[in-house]
């Protein structure tokens, strides 16, 4: 597309919006800084009202900054937003199709609102149709699809003109777990086979650890950390390597604390859980350890944090609106 | 010219969803039609009160429907477009490249076809109740009612997008459509009023309008009063239009 290999996809400098409300002004991002590179994956991750939104919707043209500037797929926002909406597919999170609609209809309008001819409008409604599973719902009326269809569709209006670059708010929500990890196929599938930059925002902490190649922490509009699912699991609470060795814990863990890489060391039920760096490479010396001071070890776990573990402890508190966070996954 | 085109585009779709439930135009007429025949035949008795203008009971009465047709029919299409808000549709064709003057018009060019479809309805059956009318005063008054109808529902659509809202947008129309019909002269014509109320109807551009649409049914062709009628039409679909775009334009938040 017209961005050049070697420039960003997106850039935001400073960019940031303040709403003015009857009780004063609200800083819904605070200025953020940072970059998508072509054919990039990039997850914004934060609860509802960290920013994530607006942040998009600002990008996409559809929201005024009050201040900082951006490029967005080579074009720059404030001077040539028309540019920007020509190279980019924006999916709102809530939806946007008119119920009494066809969805072939809506496809093909949306198609030539991108100007399209009526042919050219046509075969991409179909293709796209053909790439999300909505082959044969064309001549639907769109209150008869079922949620992951109308979402679906929702993400085919959003792609039907070709963009090199597409934002998705929050693509999943509301959908049940097979829809959910229907969609998260066909959003690889994007990057993958079309080569799309892909910037999406969510709640969910399996979906950006699932989706992302790069993750954005934003909470009260500011950018919170940034990284790869792994680095940021990393950098935050190491990995945990959990020996069982039954009554020996507690001198198991006066063996392990104070060695080389290792935090901390906690005996607990049977188990000395140890903190370190990185567990694939601790493990193993603190095993031989274990060894030649005689303990038996009946097994080893290494255990790495969730992104909820980060996100708890880069901003203090967990995600809202999340159920239960999972614990602390086996790898 | 590309907004052109995108704004056929939005009236090919829009009038499509119309034409998926026709019943609502159908039932928007029942409104006019109710006060042709429940209404109108309490005039016959006055058209030889001073005052009354000239011309039979119908040829008074009928032009004034037609106004009455085309602000109420297209004052609460707001409602519409709030809707479509809500489904997120109108944000779907803001973020394309489409002209917003475009998404604007595609919408009021099928409320003004919609609209006249209804007024020349009207006019058929208000032939059978006995209106008489010259052709080229009823073609006349079918483009006053043209230019209302995007007057008023550029406007309406101005209104439901700033206040997102139907309930606001209710209360807006509510204050406005009573004042602005009874001052008119669309029920009885002013010619009837008291003094005061007459000098008082003339700041409702509306009852220029009806004056004018009265003036073309009747054959009246001398008078200025369609001029002045056609003109102010005109000055209201202008400003109608340039809010609307002007509001299109602007950033939703």
């Amino acid at each position: 597309m017209a961005a050049q290999t070697n420039q960003p996809m997106v850039e935001a400098r400073g960019l940031g919006r303040t709403f003015r409300t009857r009780t004063g002004a609200v800083e819904a991002v605070a200025g953020v800084d940072f970059a998508i590179q072509a054919r990039e994956v990039v997850g914004f991750l934060g609860p509802n009202g960290a920013g994530k939104t607006t942040t998009q919707r600002m990008l996409s043209t559809l929201l005024a900054p009050t201040s900082g500037e951006a490029t967005v797929a080579g074009c720059d926002l404030r001077r040539d937003p028309v540019g920007v909406r020509r190279r980019i597919g924006y999916v709102a999170q809530g939806g946007s199709t008119n119920p009494n609609a066809l969805c072939d209809e809506e496809l093909v309008l949306q198609a030539q609102l991108y100007g399209l001819g009526a042919e050219e409008a046509r075969r991409r409604a179909d293709e796209i149709c053909a790439r999300l599973d909505l082959g044969d719902l064309g001549a639907r009326q769109i209150k008869t699809l079922s949620g992951g269809q109308r979402r679906r569709l929702d993400v085919a209006l959003g792609l039907v003109h070709g963009p090199g670059l597409v934002f998705l708010d929050e693509p999943s929500t509301g959908l049940d777990p097979q829809s959910r990890a229907n969609l998260w196929t066909h959003i690889r599938g994007l990057r993958d086979e079309l080569g799309t930059t892909v910037f999406l925002t969510t709640h969910y902490l399996e979906e950006a650890d699932a989706l992302c190649d790069r993750i954005l922490i934003i909470d009260h509009g500011r950018i919170v950390a940034e990284g790869t699912p792994d680095q940021l699991k990393r950098r935050i609470s190491g990995d945990l390597v959990i020996f069982t060795v039954g009554p020996e814990a507690e001198r198991a863990r006066g063996v392990l604390a104070g060695r080389p890489g290792v935090r901390e060391a906690v005996p607990h039920d049977g188990t000395v859980r140890v903190t370190v760096e990185r567990g694939e490479e601790g493990a193993l010396p603190l095993m031989r350890a274990l060894d030649a001071a005689g303990i038996p070890v009946a097994s080893m776990q290494i255990a790495r944090p969730t992104l909820d573990d980060v996100f708890l402890t880069l901003t203090g508190h967990s995600l809202r609106d999340q159920p239960a966070a999972e614990g602390r996954r086996p790898s | 010219m590309s907004a052109w085109r995108e704004a056929r585009l939005v009236f090919r779709q829009q009038l499509r969803l119309s034409w998926r439930q026709p019943v609502w135009a159908v039932l928007a007429l029942i409104q006019p039609l109710l006060y042709l025949a429940l209404f109108g035949p309490l005039l016959r008795p006055l058209t030889h009160t001073p005052g009354f203008p000239p011309g039979s009971s119908w040829s008074v009465f009928v032009p004034g429907l037609l106004i009455q047709l085309a602000m109420f029919g297209t004052m609460f299409v707001g409602f519409g477009l709030i809707a479509e808000m809500r489904y997120g549709v109108v944000e779907r064709m803001r973020v394309t490249p489409a002209s917003r003057m475009a998404l604007l018009m595609g919408r009021v060019m099928r409320d003004a076809v919609v609209l006249v479809g209804q007024a020349v309805l009207l006019i058929a059956i208000a032939t059978v109740f006995g209106l008489r009318a010259p052709l080229l005063g009823l073609a006349a008054v079918l483009v006053i009612v043209l230019l209302l109808g995007i007057s008023l529902s550029s406007f309406s659509y101005a209104a439901g997008l700033k206040l997102r809202s139907e309930d606001a947008l209710a209360q807006l129309l509510n204050s406005l459509a009573v004042p602005l019909l009874l001052l008119s002269g669309i029920l009885l014509p002013m010619s009837l009023a008291p003094r005061w109320l007459y000098l008082l109807s003339r700041l409702n551009p509306f009852s220029h309008v009806v004056d004018g649409a009265r003036a073309a049914v009747r054959g009246d062709f001398g008078s200025g009063s369609i001029a002045v009628g056609f003109i102010v039409a005109l000055a209201l679909a202008v400003a109608g239009v340039a809010v609307g775009t002007r509001t299109f334009h602007r950033e939703s938040n």
